[in-house]
């Protein structure tokens, strides 16, 4: 049984841009803003770092292959610098590097950058990916979109639990107003508008179930952190964050190609929080996490998260969510940040983004939007589809 | 004796109002109110010569042995492809052996008599046991021409052979003549016609005739020796006076298919005959008559066997299954007939890796997946390690065929944000009768029709078109099932 990285890594400096359609930005831009953010908020220099990760995804978006824009845009000192792609997860898996590099002692200080021009596509909502995968698969497969693929575990979870598509509507209404609201609280969210329920229930449907307030906003951004061994921390700031777990959980090809998956859970979420809670030695997650970062590309996934993190029993999500038991002001509160529904969605940088709020909540910076006495955050990052697809859960603390 | 062993049919889904054309394009050409009558059978974005003739072909199928099959021949004027052989990407997709003699038959309105010609020719020369003949069209009218109105979209199949043989056949007459009623260069899309009075009398008009009295004389046969007379000839208030001038009587002449799907064409005396077939008796006699360049005249005798030869689609099975389609617009832009601002997303277009295609071969072509050895369970596509988790055997595949299997939904969507030539694009996940799993696209349904765990049945499509690299992609969707 491996041991984990518990309390061996610290968080001590996080940047993160405003998440937005920022025309006039580019990525070189963002990289530079996330990055004097972050190095400032460690107070060390650049020649301080000894790796770093860059994650991004779709590189025709001016970002280009490999590491190398990441380098040159910050003109590191030819220390080692790795690209990661791993779908919309690929911020929390350049986190993980990071991590991994300083806890092994192969790195005192590690960065991990995450950044992407969505708004440079010329089109509302991620590329389609049918087309964009090889002659196989685009003859095989459908010419699926991110709301397709999120809208099939919608109708797949209603039948399922037996809800009409109004009552799961307004559950997944439900959702995203909570979270529309909470990014009303926060400086750097891409959309700033409370959006009531019926507002949802009525906008024009993008995937069927899912309307247009069920859907993230796709913007541009990057965000930064800076980790180095736990037991170092205290020599650059008084209050990091200790990494207590980061877990990640990659499909198997079950859920697409074989018949035991029913399509109303995430496999590997399940899977990535059961490996998280043990890393972290978390039993009781519904007692012990004080709030929660997830992917809420859709609010579906949102839903399917509070019961495949064990949060919300199963077939108990719309009780818990009508509840306010995920509200701002609830038990556990879930995306206090606006989430991927009003923060932004800007994709390499995703995982770190919601790093990033649970540090701030953890050193009591979060504004308006401050949870009281949070000790122990969780993030979820996913990358995919529900039928193909790879979930990181990372989870941080205030205590070593 | 060689005969028909097999019949099957195919029309699309969609059904057009022909005066949804003359309210569109009437006030052009006002004579056209004349054939804006009934409706037309309109093939589906999806849909051409190939998907079309593949599926009559594969409700052909019903009760054979693919095994058994030794040629394929496919007759159309509307071919989608000059070069690569149209006749073998059915053959493939019906996953007929290798060794299969394929020909198409194009040029003349009689192309789908010629090939049933050649493939009654083929088994009764002893050259194959069994033949599958397909005919197709999907014929464009030109906007504001009668012919937009008179054509309609569709496919018949037959199968011959000499065992189990449902219509023998007794012989034919054939006349051919450089009669250009219509003509069209390979490079365009739309025919030419000469005056419409002229096709009829001098064409229909005498040269059916020609063909039909050649084969009563040649075997001392009376026109009242039939049970049903084919004659494709669109011109529907004719051909009553058109038949009694041949001697037939109104109850012997079978329906044109006018009313409710159109000239298909090289694939209309088939799809007749299907017609024909579909409702005869032992001991009944057929006389099956095609025009376009001359004429073949072909007779057959129906035998005991037909009543074997039942539950399939055929023409009544598809004629039940319709959808209005009464947006003029939209059928101009499945058949290429305006440009359409398909938006960024839709200008995405990858090249196809030919390579790939042939790596892939019946796997895409026939979806034929793989089943484990070790554990049984079947998957889709060729994975080599098993995917069922209490397995995971490696190399334990064996081929597996998908295209014969019923569907049950498991999650589906209606996709606005994706490019379609038909949004919203409908897909999901769908299991299999007898185990695996496919993510697929559905098609010929409206997202109100569809439900988790509604049972769904393969249909064979045009996936994509590649016009910038002269390639259509073809593949297999799921329709509602019925039921």
């Amino acid at each position: 049984m491996p041991k984990g990285i518990k309390n061996e890594v610290a968080v001590i400096g996080m940047g993160c841009t405003k998440f937005g359609e920022l025309w006039n930005k580019t990525a070189e831009d963002l990289i530079v803003e996330a990055f004097q953010e972050a190095v400032a908020d460690a107070g060390i220099e650049k020649k301080d770092i000894d790796a770093a990760w860059f994650a991004t995804i779709f590189d025709a978006e001016n970002v280009g292959k490999s590491a190398v824009r990441l380098a040159t845009t910050l003109k590191l000192p030819y220390i080692p610098v790795t690209r990661i792609e791993n779908f919309c997860a690929s911020g929390t898996e350049a986190f993980r590097a990071a991590c991994y590099a300083v806890a092994s002692g192969a790195a005192d200080i590690a960065l991990a950058l995450g950044c992407e021009k969505l708004k440079d596509t010329g089109y509302g909502g991620l590329p389609d990916f049918g087309t964009l995968l090889g002659t196989d698969n685009r003859i095989t497969l459908p010419n699926f979109t991110a709301p397709g693929g999120f809208a099939q575990a919608a109708t797949s979870y209603f039948a399922k639990y037996g809800l009409t598509a109004e009552e799961g509507k307004r559950a997944l209404a439900h959702i995203s107003s909570k979270s529309h609201h909470n990014g009303t609280l926060n400086l750097k969210a891409h959309l700033r508008t409370e959006v009531p329920v019926e507002t949802i229930m009525k906008a024009p449907i993008i995937a069927y179930p899912l309307g247009l307030y069920d859907c993230c906003g796709v913007s541009d951004g990057a965000a930064a952190a800076i980790v180095c061994r736990a037991k170092d921390a205290k020599k650059f700031r008084k209050d990091p964050i200790y990494v207590k777990g980061v877990a990640i959980s990659v499909s198997s090809g079950r859920e697409m190609f074989h018949t035991s998956w029913d399509g109303s859970y995430i496999a590997t979420t399940v899977q990535a929080g059961i490996a998280a809670y043990k890393e972290a030695g978390v039993t009781k997650p519904r007692e012990e996490i004080s709030m929660f970062e997830v992917h809420d590309c859709f609010s579906i996934t949102e839903l399917l998260t509070y019961e495949d993190l064990q949060l919300s029993a199963r077939g108990k999500a719309v009780e818990d969510i009508h509840n306010g038991f995920y509200d701002l002001d609830g038990k556990i509160p879930c995306n206090p940040s606006g989430g991927l529904k009003s923060f932004g969605h800007p994709i390499g940088a995703t995982g770190i983004r919601m790093i990033y709020e649970m540090y701030l909540q953890l050193q009591g910076k979060a504004d308006k939007r401050q949870i009281k006495d949070p000790r122990l955050g969780l993030t979820m990052n996913l990358g995919g589809f529900p039928l193909l697809n790879l979930i990181s859960v990372s989870i941080v603390g205030k205590d070593l | 004796m060689a005969g028909i062993t097999s019949y099957g049919a195919y029309i699309p889904w969609y059904r057009m109002n022909r005066k949804v054309i003359f309210e569109q394009m009437g006030w052009f050409n006002a004579a056209t109110a004349g054939v804006a009558r009934g409706e037309k059978a309109v093939a589906n974005y999806d849909e051409d010569t190939i998907s079309m003739a593949c599926s009559a072909a594969l409700d052909c199928m019903t009760g054979q042995r693919r095994e058994d099959v030794d040629g394929l021949y496919l007759a159309s004027t509307s071919l989608p492809f000059a070069q690569r052989q149209n006749a073998i990407v059915i053959s493939d997709a019906l996953d007929l052996r290798s060794n299969v003699r394929t020909a198409d038959f194009a040029g003349a309105l009689k192309a789908g008599t010629a090939a049933l010609l050649a493939a009654l020719d083929a088994v009764g020369s002893g050259n194959g046991a069994s033949w599958m003949v397909a005919a197709g069209e999907c014929r464009v009218g030109k906007p504001g021409s009668a012919q937009e109105h008179t054509f309609g979209d569709g496919a018949g199949a037959l199968m011959v052979g000499t065992k189990k043989v449902i219509a023998e056949f007794k012989g034919s007459y054939s006349v051919s003549y450089d009669f250009l009623d219509y003509r069209r260069l390979t490079e365009e899309r739309f025919v030419h016609p000469w005056e419409d009075r002229w096709i009829r009398e001098e064409g229909y008009g005498k040269i059916i005739p020609e063909a039909a009295q050649g084969l009563l004389k040649k075997y001392n046969l009376k026109m009242s020796d039939f049970a049903k007379i084919i004659i494709p000839c669109p011109m529907t208030n004719w051909i009553r006076g058109f038949a009694k001038a041949l001697g037939a009587k109104d109850e012997q002449v079978e329906d044109n298919l006018q009313a409710a799907v159109g000239d298909t064409g090289a694939a209309l005396p088939l799809m007749m005959l299907v017609a024909a077939l579909e409702k005869a008796k032992a001991g009944d006699r057929i006389l099956l008559l095609s025009y376009g360049n001359g004429s073949d005249a072909l007779w057959f005798e129906v035998t005991p066997e037909i009543e074997k030869a039942r539950g399939r689609k055929a023409i009544q099975g598809h004629l039940a299954k319709r959808n209005d389609f009464n947006t003029y617009g939209k059928y101009l832009v499945f058949r290429d007939l305006i440009p359409l601002e398909v938006g960024i997303r839709g200008e995405i277009n990858p090249p196809t890796a030919m390579t790939v295609l042939w790596q892939q071969g019946r796997t895409i072509s026939a979806l034929v997946g793989v089943r484990c050895k070790a554990c049984g369970t079947p998957q889709y596509p060729k994975h080599s390690v098993c995917v069922n988790p209490e397995c995971g055997a490696i190399g334990q595949m064996e081929p597996y065929r998908f295209a014969d299997k019923a569907g049950k939904v498991v999650s589906f969507t209606g996709d606005n944000l994706t490019f379609s030539w038909d949004p919203p694009s409908i897909y999901g996940l769908v299991d299999f009768e007898g185990g695996g799993r496919l993510f697929m696209d559905f098609t010929d349904c409206r997202i109100e029709d569809v439900k988790v765990g509604m049972p769904v049945e393969l249909t064979y499509r045009r996936k994509y078109s590649d016009k910038q690299r002269g390639y259509y992609g073809y593949y297999w969707k799921v329709v509602p099932a019925k039921g």
